[in-house]
């Protein structure tokens, strides 16, 4: 285990340029995101730092030794992938020995670590089978038993979870948590799933066309985007239309800012709101039933508004009337331009 | 399946694999079931009338050792034109399959079909311009190496190697190739990052995933060669008698057709035999 540090990297394929100058540093046994949108960059930043790739200027490091020049194979890694890659041609054993067979443990040495890797998957009875017999949450298992069996210094992960189907994808979350917490393997993976991101992480990157645009804990990164991009791209955001900020309570100067909240922050009412709250004027377009949530679509000085919150704690009120948008002061982001 | 189907799609099916079927039964099932019968005759009908029915062209084959001689001697070639195929032919498919891509891969492609495009014979006899003394082979190599080679390989088992070779090569790299592409390039990513080698990869990964094609690819090769009689007459000259050979003077030389159909299902049948043999292997590779 050990910690990575990417500094000033830079990858292009022709002419595009994949990544651009990124600088961020990974702790010893984090739990590490990247996000962000299709093409980003954030696959391509794990996989230079598995070794796919070779950058073309900048240092990784993982631990204290350089390795932007040595291939994958000698890095001593271990990496999941999107569609598992489990070996068709060998038992659900095999595969997760292949690593240690790789390294030349010995048989008693494989087998026992096989053993303990599939025990703490929790897949111990499903040694000899092949990937196939498998499920799709076993396979996943499987990838991950067989990616942390050698203990190796870090674990990337590239959107481990896509392939599963929803209520699959939040236990696998759980248990990916647990495992990482109790081997505290410095973990990297890759999501385009900001609600995986926020849910998993302790630390956040954000990557926007080959770079870095911020870095940080999930908190911090949703309730202080440091710009419209992140802000957008972490959940909703409502922004305050510049028109309207004069009776609002903002939480600094607004030269050069911009302020926006976040569709839970948000109350609505036919009553004007007593004052000391944030509060703005709209027209109800559209009550959206979810189950226990629902969410309004507002008209807010012709900026559609979204307001999420529990199903009865929201007013019965007909499209099209006139309403009031509130929320406390402190619930507002200030977001540079 | 059979079982899942109702009436119209019955029927539907019955419809659509009819001309393919009956397609077999007058191309194929009737030619052989007429050569069966021919074998078993002392004469040809045409010839006169006095034919019967007789086991004779089957006992000739024990009785005449030359004919095992020279059933041993092709299946030897087969094998030997398959090893060969196999060494060139595999490595050019991974190759194919895994490091080219893009137009350098269709131009490759290209190249590796080409010989189906041309017909045999003049593939045969452009060899045997290469090949001969003071050919093209001969006079290349004298002009680049230092020294004055005599090399003279025409009419020689080499000859015959190298012209079955050249014919049969695609098999195996198509087969081969197709089994290759197949493989998830995420298998070879996963096994390098746990340190795997490239020899490790191929060993463990590829040569295992991919060995249902290349066998196919053998088995293409294979039968055809031990059966061939157009390389090893050409190319071979005196050295180039084979079972082939031998079955095909039976038919335009001596016009002992019995005996050539004889020789032909005594062939089939040895043939038959060996890929039973080598079927579980064949499906031990599938898994």
């Amino acid at each position: 285990m050990s910690q990575v540090e990417v500094s000033h990297v830079t990858k292009r394929f022709g002419t595009m340029t994949a990544l651009d100058d990124v600088t961020i540093n990974f702790t010893d046994g984090g739990f590490f995101a990247l996000l962000g949108p299709s093409g980003s960059g954030k696959t391509t930043l794990l996989r230079t730092i598995a070794g796919f790739y070779f950058p073309e200027s900048g240092t990784i490091r993982i631990g204290d030794i350089a390795v932007q020049k040595v291939p994958v194979e000698k890095r001593d890694i271990g990496m999941m992938f999107q569609n598992y890659a489990l070996f068709p041609n060998m038992s659900v054993a095999d595969n997760v020995g292949f690593g240690l067979r790789v390294r030349k443990v010995s048989r008693n040495e494989e087998a026992r670590r096989v053993a303990e890797a599939l025990e703490l998957v929790q897949l111990g009875a499903f040694a000899a089978r092949r990937p196939q017999q498998l499920s799709g949450g076993q396979r996943q298992r499987v990838a991950l038993a067989r990616a942390i069996v050698t203990k190796p210094k870090v674990l990337l992960l590239d959107e481990p979870l896509s392939a599963l189907d929803k209520t699959l994808r939040v236990d696998m979350q759980i248990e990916l948590k647990r495992i990482q917490r109790e081997i505290g393997i410095t973990t990297i993976f890759v999501t385009h799933d900001q609600e995986e991101a926020l849910t998993l992480a302790d630390q956040i990157g954000i990557l926007k066309a080959g770079r870095i645009v911020q870095v940080g804990a999930p908190r911090d990164v949703y309730d202080h985007p440091v710009d419209a991009f992140t802000a957008g791209f972490l959940g909703d955001a409502n922004w305050v239309p510049d028109s309207a900020m004069s009776g609002l309570t903002l939480p600094r100067e607004p030269d050069g800012f911009r302020f926006a909240t976040r569709p839970e922050m948000l109350t609505i009412s036919q009553d004007r709101p007593a004052p000391g709250t944030n509060s703005l004027p709209g027209k109800l377009k559209q009550r959206i039933f979810a189950g226990t949530m629902a969410t309004c679509i507002v008209d807010v000085n012709g900026e559609s508004w979204k307001l999420t919150a529990r199903d009865r704690d929201i007013p019965q009120i007909a499209a099209n009337d006139d309403v009031w948008i509130s929320w406390v002061p402190r619930d507002t982001m200030a977001v540079p331009r | 399946m059979a079982g899942t189907l109702n009436m119209t799609d019955r029927r539907r099916l019955a419809m659509l694999l009819t001309p393919a079927y009956l397609w077999l039964l007058i191309a194929v099932f009737l030619p052989l079931a007429a050569m069966l019968f021919f074998s078993f005759l002392t004469k040809m009908p045409q010839d006169g009338p006095d034919w019967a029915i007789t086991l004779d062209n089957y006992s000739a084959f024990l009785t005449n050792p030359t004919y095992g001689t020279l059933l041993i001697k092709s299946l030897q070639l087969g094998m030997i034109v398959s090893v060969i195929c196999v060494i060139i032919g595999y490595p050019c498919a991974l190759v194919l399959a895994k490091s080219i891509k893009g137009r350098a891969r269709e131009a490759l492609f290209l190249m590796v079909i080409l010989p189906f495009w041309s017909n045999s014979l003049v593939r045969i006899f452009s060899w045997a311009i290469v090949l001969r003394g003071n050919g093209v082979l001969e006079l290349t190599l004298n002009a680049v190496l230092p020294f004055d080679l005599n090399l003279n390989l025409m009419f020689t088992t080499h000859a015959v190697v190298i012209g079955l070779v050249h014919s049969y090569l695609p098999y195996v790299i198509l087969t081969s190739y197709l089994a290759l592409q197949a493989i998830d390039d995420d298998l070879i990513d996963a096994a390098r990052s746990m340190g795997a080698s490239k020899l490790t990869i191929l060993r463990r990964l590829l040569l295992p995933l991919s060995l249902p094609g290349l066998l196919a690819g053998v088995v293409l090769v294979f039968v055809p060669v031990v059966g061939s009689f157009m390389e090893p007459r050409i190319l071979g000259g005196r050295m180039g008698t084979y079972y082939g050979t031998l079955i095909e003077d039976q038919f335009v030389a001596v016009y002992n057709w019995p005996l050539g159909a004889a020789l032909s299902f005594i062939l089939l049948a040895v043939v038959l035999v060996i890929l039973a043999v080598a079927s579980p292997v064949l499906k031990g590779a599938r898994t």
